[in-house]
Formats: structure tokens, C-alpha cells, sequence
């Protein structure tokens, strides 16, 4: 392991590796990336792997539609044979009540007012049925649609960004636990982990749900907190569902993926566990069966292949924490993604790697710093499962 | 033999030679070359290529098949009917 370097990274989620490579690209020579289990162990690798356009707040908006354009030629960008799977069959956000459907009209009016080209639109029930012959149309008063959303595999965008960063001389250490970070006064000096120190001017904590933790070894309070997510995933069967459908009144979502699979998830804030536990729970499978077989009820005779479990990043307002750290200098946050921050990885790791170097980010994200939990500036997105 | 036709993983329908390659690159975990190539995440969990991977993994790195952390066994083990979690007691 290096002894000396420029930036270390502490995360080796799709974060953590896509700044790595943003960095390494526009010539910074000695990053050193940490991951204390093995790349995309975390979030990352337990997310529903969708990617898509339909955010609610303008700056989600903007980084969705850089992302998912990056995602289209990834894998030729990167030069990774194996793919990212990507499949852009839409996404769709169910409305029951009116006032899902007016937060909708308004999510989509948004991506529309920020001449992006974003192809969103509203449904009305017939045309909900069209794009999924078989979903339970009762209670269904209308639906968004963005035929440009999807899926890919998780795993592969972060290998693809994790390879192409060692290739521009992008140390990765994984099984390498950070336990503290040095500082001489208000400035990071260097990384202590379970393999050694690090010494160093630049700190990026990319360490999801883990986030306040490392936040913590500087002495800062960040407002962050693990929640559990569950999900399972299916057999594999003919493709027969195009888009990933969510409804947030249920809190449901199920998709299927390339391989054939269909991943389903319901998300409970309410009683799901807020601490680092990633165990799966049998009532689990109980509240999936019911509500996703209330959606598609031919799904009542599918199997259950396996469930597993991961942490989303918790903030207040469910929006990320970017951008350097007023208080520690050298000290720099890209966490608490909420839930959605698998898919922004690609635009993200750019964008960090611009302010950390310097330069103007091609995306402006000065709302999502942390200072914004002091001034009471949230922004809250609306669109969250 | 070519290792191209030794299937490994059948219901993934995963190569020994795709689990060499995997090897060779440096994902020396279970879990990492179940990730990447989805080799043990059949409808059988694993039940035939976990042990093969865990063979050749301890081959390539020199350590004895007891050292080879395993990947998690996950619910429900076997593959179960959504519709098997709708029924209350009385109508099974």
C-alpha cells in the first residue's frame, strides 16, 4: 500500500471508484481508493439497480439525465468487455390519489422546464395498461412514464470505473478498514487503516451509510443514518415487463431484469431497522407477497429464488451531501444518497472530481452541501422509494 | 477437456473457464465471482458450483478449502411460490 498520496478515497462503491477514475482522467496521479470488504460489498451491490430521469428537484434532475447518458456508452467508454447490462424499458410511477398524481404532473413539468429533452409524460389508466397488460388496474387514476429509465447491473458499472481507475494508476486496497483520519488543526493530514497510514492532504468520504462514521473521525456531525432496505429476487422468466413500476403510496417497486429475473422490494421506513443490519427478515416475504401480487397478481405462481437486505444513507431532506467541508479543510463528502445513488455514480464521480480539484462542476450541486442541515436551507426530493 | 466446456454453474450456465478468468484478474472472494459472473444464483442457490469455486479459488491462491469464506446462504433456501406467503392458518 501507498504511503503518500494526493487524495484517498474512503468508499469502493460506485462512488467511491467513479470519482477515482473522473480523477485519475484529468491527470491527478496518486489517488489510493479504500473499501474495507470488496468493491460494490455495500449499497451499491444491493440496490434495485435502476437508473431513471423522474427526480423531483432540479438538481437530481440534472445529474439523472448526465447519468444516464453516460450509462449508454459506458462500457465502450470504459473499454469493459463484459457490459453494464444496461436495458432502458421506462420506468413507471403509479398514481392512486390525486395528489400523487398533482406531485407527478409536477415532477414532470419540472424535467420538462430544464430543456434537457427528458421524453417523460402523464398517463391516463388506458395507457398504463398498454405499456403492462397484466398490472391490477383498481384504483389506478393515472401514472408518469419515461420510456429513457431503466436498469444495469451494479456490480459491472463499478468493476468497469474500478478497472479503468487502475489502469490510470488508481491504487485499490479492498479488506481495508479506515479507523481514523489525522488532522493538524482544521486540516486532514493522512488516513489511518488496518494495513497502515496514508499520509495525505485530500480525504473523500464516499462511505454510504457508514458516512457519519468517518464524518465523526474529523469531528464533524453529519446528519446521517442507516436504514435497511429488503429485496428479493424471482426465477427467471420470459421477458414479458418492460418497465421498473413503482407506486410510493404503497411504497412497492418491482422490475425485470435483463436475465429474466424480477426484483421486487417494498420499502417501511416506519418499522424497518435503523442501524448497520443487513439481515434479512421473513415478514419480509410475507408484505412482499401481498402487496406485489395485489399489483400483478399472475405473479402469485412465480418462485422466490432469494432475499437479501442492504443499508440506504439516510439525510433529512433524502437528498446527498456533496462538496467540500468549510470546517475541514482537505475534507470532502459525497454521501447519503438515500436511495438513489447507484444510478448518479457515473455523473457524480465527475462532478466530485471537479470540485476537488479546483474547477468549476459541470453540474452545479451547492444546494446538497452540508452546511445547508445549519441554515435550514433542505431540499427535499419528492420522489423517493 | 477444454475448461470452456466444463460447465460449473448450470443453472447460470457459467463456465470453469469464466471462473479462471475471474480468478486470474483477482476476485479472489466467493462473493466477488458470484457478483460478477452470477455463478450460485440459480433457482439452486449454489447447491453444485459452490464447492467447484471454492475448489479452484483455494487452488489458485494456495490455501486449504476450509480457508475459503463461503458466500451467504440466503432465504428461502429453496425456491418458494409467492402464493405460499398469501394463506393464513386454515387454508393450506
Amino acid at each position: 500500500m501507498r504511503k503518500t498520496a494526493e487524495v484517498v478515497i474512503i468508499g469502493g462503491g460506485v462512488h467511491g471508484c467513479s470519482i477515482a477514475y473522473h480523477l485519475a482522467r484529468q491527470g491527478c496521479r496518486e489517488v489510493v481508493l479504500l473499501e474495507k470488504e470488496t468493491l460494490a460489498s455495500g449499497g451499491t451491490g444491493r440496490s434495485a439497480a435502476g437508473i431513471r430521469h423522474q427526480f423531483g428537484t432540479e438538481v437530481n434532475i440534472r445529474l439523472a439525465t448526465a447519468s444516464v447518458r453516460m450509462m449508454e456508452t459506458l462500457a465502450e467508454d470504459l473499454k469493459y468487455a463484459p457490459g453494464i447490462e444496461l436495458k432502458q424499458g421506462g420506468y413507471l410511477m403509479l398514481a392512486y390519489s390525486e395528489g400523487t398524481l398533482d406531485q407527478l404532473r409536477r415532477n414532470v413539468e419540472l424535467q420538462h422546464s430544464l430543456d434537457l429533452g427528458i421524453p417523460s409524460r402523464i398517463l391516463n389508466p388506458d395507457e398504463v395498461k398498454e405499456i403492462v397488460p397484466h398490472l391490477n388496474m383498481e384504483g389506478i387514476i393515472g401514472a408518469s412514464y419515461c420510456h429513457k429509465d431503466g436498469h444495469v447491473n451494479p456490480f459491472h458499472v463499478t468493476q468497469a470505473f474500478a478497472e479503468a481507475a487502475a489502469r490510470l494508476g488508481v491504487e485499490i486496497n479492498t479488506f481495508t478498514e479506515v479507523t481514523g483520519i489525522k488532522m493538524q488543526g482544521h486540516k486532514v493530514t493522512g488516513v489511518v487503516t488496518n494495513r497502515g497510514e496514508i499520509s495525505c492532504s485530500k480525504v473523500v468520504n464516499a462511505a454510504g451509510p457508514y458516512g457519519a462514521v468517518i464524518g465523526k473521525m474529523v469531528g464533524l456531525d453529519i446528519p446521517l443514518y442507516p436504514e435497511r432496505h429488503q429485496i428479493l429476487v424471482t426465477e427467471p422468466l420470459e421477458e414479458f415487463l418492460g418497465p421498473m413500476v413503482i407506486s410510493f403510496q404503497h411504497g412497492t417497486y418491482f422490475k425485470q431484469t435483463p436475465h429474466g429475473s424480477l426484483l421486487m422490494g417494498v420499502g417501511d421506513p416506519l418499522h424497518e431497522v435503523k442501524e448497520f443490519n443487513q439481515k434479512s427478515t421473513w415478514q419480509f416475504l410475507e408484505d412482499v407477497a401481498k402487496k406485489i401480487t395485489y399489483h400483478l397478481p399472475a405473479l402469485k405462481n412465480v418462485r422466490i429464488v432469494r432475499q437479501w437486505s442492504g443499508l440506504y444513507d439516510i439525510t433529512p431532506d433524502y437528498q446527498a451531501i456533496l462538496g467540500a467541508t468549510p470546517k475541514v479543510e482537505g475534507f470532502y463528502l459525497d454521501i447519503g444518497w438515500s436511495g438513489h445513488g447507484l444510478q448518479l455514480g457515473p455523473v457524480v464521480g465527475r462532478v466530485m472530481s471537479e470540485i476537488i480539484l479546483g474547477k468549476e462542476p459541470f453540474v452545479n450541486v451547492d444546494v446538497m452541501r452540508l452546511e445547508r442541515f445549519e441554515t435550514g436551507e433542505l431540499y427535499p426530493e419528492p420522489a423517493c422509494v | 477437456m477444454d475448461d470452456k466446456d466444463i460447465i460449473v454453474c448450470r443453472c447460470e450456465d457459467i463456465s470453469l473457464a469464466e471462473i479462471r478468468q475471474l480468478i486470474a484478474k483477482g476476485h479472489h472472494t466467493m462473493d466477488e465471482i458470484k457478483r460478477l459472473s452470477r455463478c450460485g444464483m440459480g433457482p439452486c442457490q449454489g447447491r453444485t458450483c459452490r464447492s467447484i469455486v471454492a475448489q479452484e479459488l483455494a487452488r489458485a491462491i494456495g490455501k486449504g478449502i476450509e480457508e475459503v469464506v463461503p458466500s451467504t446462504y440466503r432465504p428461502p433456501i429453496k425456491p418458494v411460490k409467492l402464493d405460499a406467503f398469501l394463506r393464513g392458518e386454515g387454508d393450506a
